[in-house]
């Protein structure tokens, strides 16, 4: 072969900007493209967040005061969307995956460096595109979900503008989860074994396959959608004879998986950062490794549990009932699991272990309110209630947010060399935990008594709870706070971490902090027990 | 598939060491047509179920004419035996006879295309007239996409694979093995298209 795939040709150090420049380049370093995915995804969640507060203010009392009910709808579509495709899917899988998957297979790159930088430069214009979205006349108001008839019998260019933007983004993540899953199966080191990687990279790789396997046919759905505003056609218009609960099936069949996309990374996440906090190995590599795959496999046949009120047949009802009831069982060996890890630990309390203990609590709790959702009479009773909202929220805001922040605390050091405050941490925890718990727990009381979701009014018996929603609402608008005060300060003139401030085990931190451009000085290291905790204190003994 | 080969070692040259690693481009691509296979597979899927559930309005049209379909199918499966012909011939280094096979491939894809359209004319129905000639057209026109864009990949390698200059050689294959998996992929779709839109 005379041609040579060579990252280090079009990434040479000498073309490419140095220092925090770099990050404004389209470099092909997996290191700068993951902080570029992690400021990116974070720029949006702020701009989610600040939409979330607006929804928030509204329902603090009983009418639309705050802002009309058609700019309400509009509101809460934005705020899904740019929570699940810009912050969420983007932080989770891109910014963590890039720039922990090549040290973890013991790689100095991505397989595919240039498809890597693609996917990531495809996010902003797509993110920008989603925000004008809502400027230009008829912004899309049917929900992240995009329902027809909802979606098609108002056909303004908002919601095409929107269609594109989330079929762009969804390109992005195919491109990838094709990367991770070649690198993990084809670009690890040599002598390193599959049941050897740390927990993360089977949990990319189980999300990959998902991403791979759904997000094409979210696409297609999409584009036959476009169709029909655009065109005319009538796939989903009952009017022209469609059919809108085909939709449902397609759109489900991405977006069921799409929600072990945002969370199966941070079960990965959360395995590579227990054990080190805790020292100790972590409890059930193996059945970890199953569950994973398992929840893989369940997870891409349990769609219909969101369309139990679509006029699903009996049959179809109790198949996804006990297909759904299925995953509660690697989900809760994962919860032991983790648990368990726990368990006799020498456990540091700092911000990444409290905001890692503060997911397990929430995901329990979302656990618990998934398994009784995937029952069809109660799911026929709270459908499309503030039950439904809270739920979500805890799996995604208290599960995998949780572990983005608690990431960020575990891995700054890793990136910049500098420690964070840890009280700075602690507080941002404490507010966030209360904030959080406040806002949602409420909303299960909310939609067991009937308040729906997406309306901008309701019953004015709801208003105390509301009250109480909304004010956990702004302790989590203002736990931001002290987070990005903790972030500048700490960039700035935090203490020198040295390279490895945790003493953890795994490959990324035998490396210097920052690490260089090739990842390792020579040769990367063979790691093959990258939780022996246990171990190393025997061997000191 | 002769020219199907991802062992080849690539060098990577390292400012400090010299490494290599096995290529695989292959295995990317293979990856991304399962990604692709499936937005077809969501298509069927929903053609199927909208042929099993919503009866067409009465008067609809939805028998086709086989000929030109049958003469596509052909046209195709003709077209990846002489994609087959090229890979064989640039191995043995007959650059101009590979490009001679090229040619002939793309132009069996333009005429699939114009067969296709010429078909498309001639159908007794539009895009809009009822939910069957809908699904009808997205999914042909989408497997038509598939096929313009091959073709033109077909016709960039074909001028690669000049004598001069070109970068095509029989050390540098991968450009050609990955256009054929593709255009076999693209024929292998237009093949159960053909069985489920045509035939059942």
């Amino acid at each position: 072969m005379t041609i040579s795939i060579d990252p280090q040709k079009t990434n040479n150090e000498s073309l490419q900007p140095k220092g925090w420049l770099r990050y404004f380049s389209f470099s092909l370093d997996h290191k700068v493209i993951g902080i570029q995915y992690l400021v990116c995804g974070f720029l949006f969640y702020l701009i989610g967040g600040s939409l979330a507060s607006a929804i928030r203010i509204e329902l603090a009392s009983p009418m639309s005061d705050f802002m009309p009910r058609d700019v309400y709808n509009q509101v809460l579509t934005l705020h899904g969307t740019i929570m699940i495709f810009l912050w969420i899917v983007p932080v989770v899988n891109g910014a963590f995956g890039n720039y922990l998957i090549p040290f973890y297979v013991g790689a100095r790159d991505m397989a595919f460096p240039r498809l890597n930088a693609v996917a990531f430069w495809l996010i902003p214009p797509s993110g920008l595109m989603l925000v004008a979205s809502y400027f230009v006349e008829g912004a899309a108001q049917a929900g992240w979900t995009a329902y027809p008839p909802l979606s098609i019998t108002t056909p303004q260019s908002g919601q095409i503008i929107w269609i594109l933007s989330v079929l762009l983004l969804g390109g992005s993540s195919i491109f990838g989860g094709i990367n991770f899953i070649a690198t993990i199966i084809k670009l690890r080191r040599p002598g390193l074994k599959l049941m050897q990687l740390p927990m993360y990279c089977w949990a990319m790789l189980g999300t990959s396959l998902l991403v791979v396997l759904s997000t094409p046919v979210l696409a297609g759905t999409l584009i036959l959608l476009s169709f029909d505003i655009i065109a005319n056609t009538g796939f989903f218009n009952p009017v022209l004879g469609g059919n809108v609960v085909v939709y449902q099936h397609l759109f489900w069949f991405y977006s069921h998986p799409a929600v072990y996309i945002m969370v199966l990374p941070a079960f990965g996440l959360v395995s590579e950062i227990l054990p080190v906090h805790a020292r100790k190995p972590l409890f059930g590599y193996t059945t970890m490794v199953f569950s994973i795959m398992g929840i893989v496999v369940l997870g891409l046949v349990v769609w219909a549990h969101h369309m139990f009120t679509s006029g699903t047949p009996p049959w179809m009802r109790l198949f996804f009932t006990i297909a759904t009831a299925f995953i509660a069982v690697p989900t809760g060996i994962k919860f032991f699991n983790w648990v368990a890890t726990l368990w006799g630990g020498k456990i540091s309390i700092n911000s990444a272990m409290l905001f890692s203990c503060g997911f397990i609590i929430n995901f329990v709790f979302g656990g618990i309110t998934g398994v009784a959702l995937a029952q069809v009479p109660f799911d026929i009773h709270v459908h499309d209630t503030y039950f439904v909202v809270a739920h979500f929220h805890y799996i995604v805001y208290g599960g995998t947010v949780f572990i983005i922040f608690s990431s960020i605390y575990h891995w700054f050091p890793k990136v910049t060399g500098k420690m964070l405050y840890e009280k700075l941490g602690i507080l941002h925890f404490i507010i966030t935990f209360i904030g959080f718990n406040l806002c949602f727990a409420p909303q299960h009381w909310l939609g067991l008594n009937g308040m729906p979701r997406r309306v901008a009014e309701y019953d004015p018996q709801f208003q105390f709870v509301n009250q109480i929603s909304s004010l956990g609402a702004l302790l989590m608008a203002i736990s931001t706070i002290p987070f990005l005060i903790n972030v500048f300060l700490s960039v700035r003139n935090g203490k020198d971490s040295g390279d490895n401030p945790w003493n953890a085990l795994t490959p990324e931190w035998l490396t210097s902090s920052p690490p260089p451009v090739e990842n390792w000085e020579g040769e990367a290291p063979l790691v093959e027990e990258p939780y022996g905790y246990g171990k190393e204190i025997s061997e000191r003994e | 598939m002769t020219t199907l080969d991802s062992s080849k070692e690539i060098q990577k040259n390292n400012s400090e060491v010299n490494e290599t690693h096995e290529d695989f481009r292959m295995f990317g691509l293979i990856t991304f047509l399962i990604a692709d296979g499936m937005t077809f597979a969501g298509f069927f899927a929903a053609y199927l179920t909208y042929k099993a559930v919503n009866p067409l309005p009465d008067g609809a049209i939805y028998e086709l004419e086989l000929p030109i379909p049958t003469l596509n199918t052909i046209l195709l499966l003709v077209s990846s035996a002489t994609f087959h012909k090229a890979g064989k011939a640039l191995l043995k280094d007959k650059n101009s006879e590979s490009q001679k096979w090229l040619f002939f491939t793309a132009f069996l894809g333009i005429i699939f295309l114009i067969c296709q359209l010429f078909e498309y004319f001639h159908l007794p129905f539009g895009l809009t007239d009822n939910l069957f000639a809908s699904t009808f057209y997205a999914l042909t026109g989408f497997h038509g996409l598939h096929v313009t864009l091959g073709t033109l990949m077909i016709l960039i390698i074909a001028w690669q694979s000049r004598i001069n200059g070109g970068r095509l050689t029989s050390q540098n294959m991968f450009p050609l093995e990955a256009v054929e998996l593709y255009w076999h992929f693209v024929d292998g779709i237009w093949v159960i298209l053909f069985i489920i839109l045509y035939l059942l």
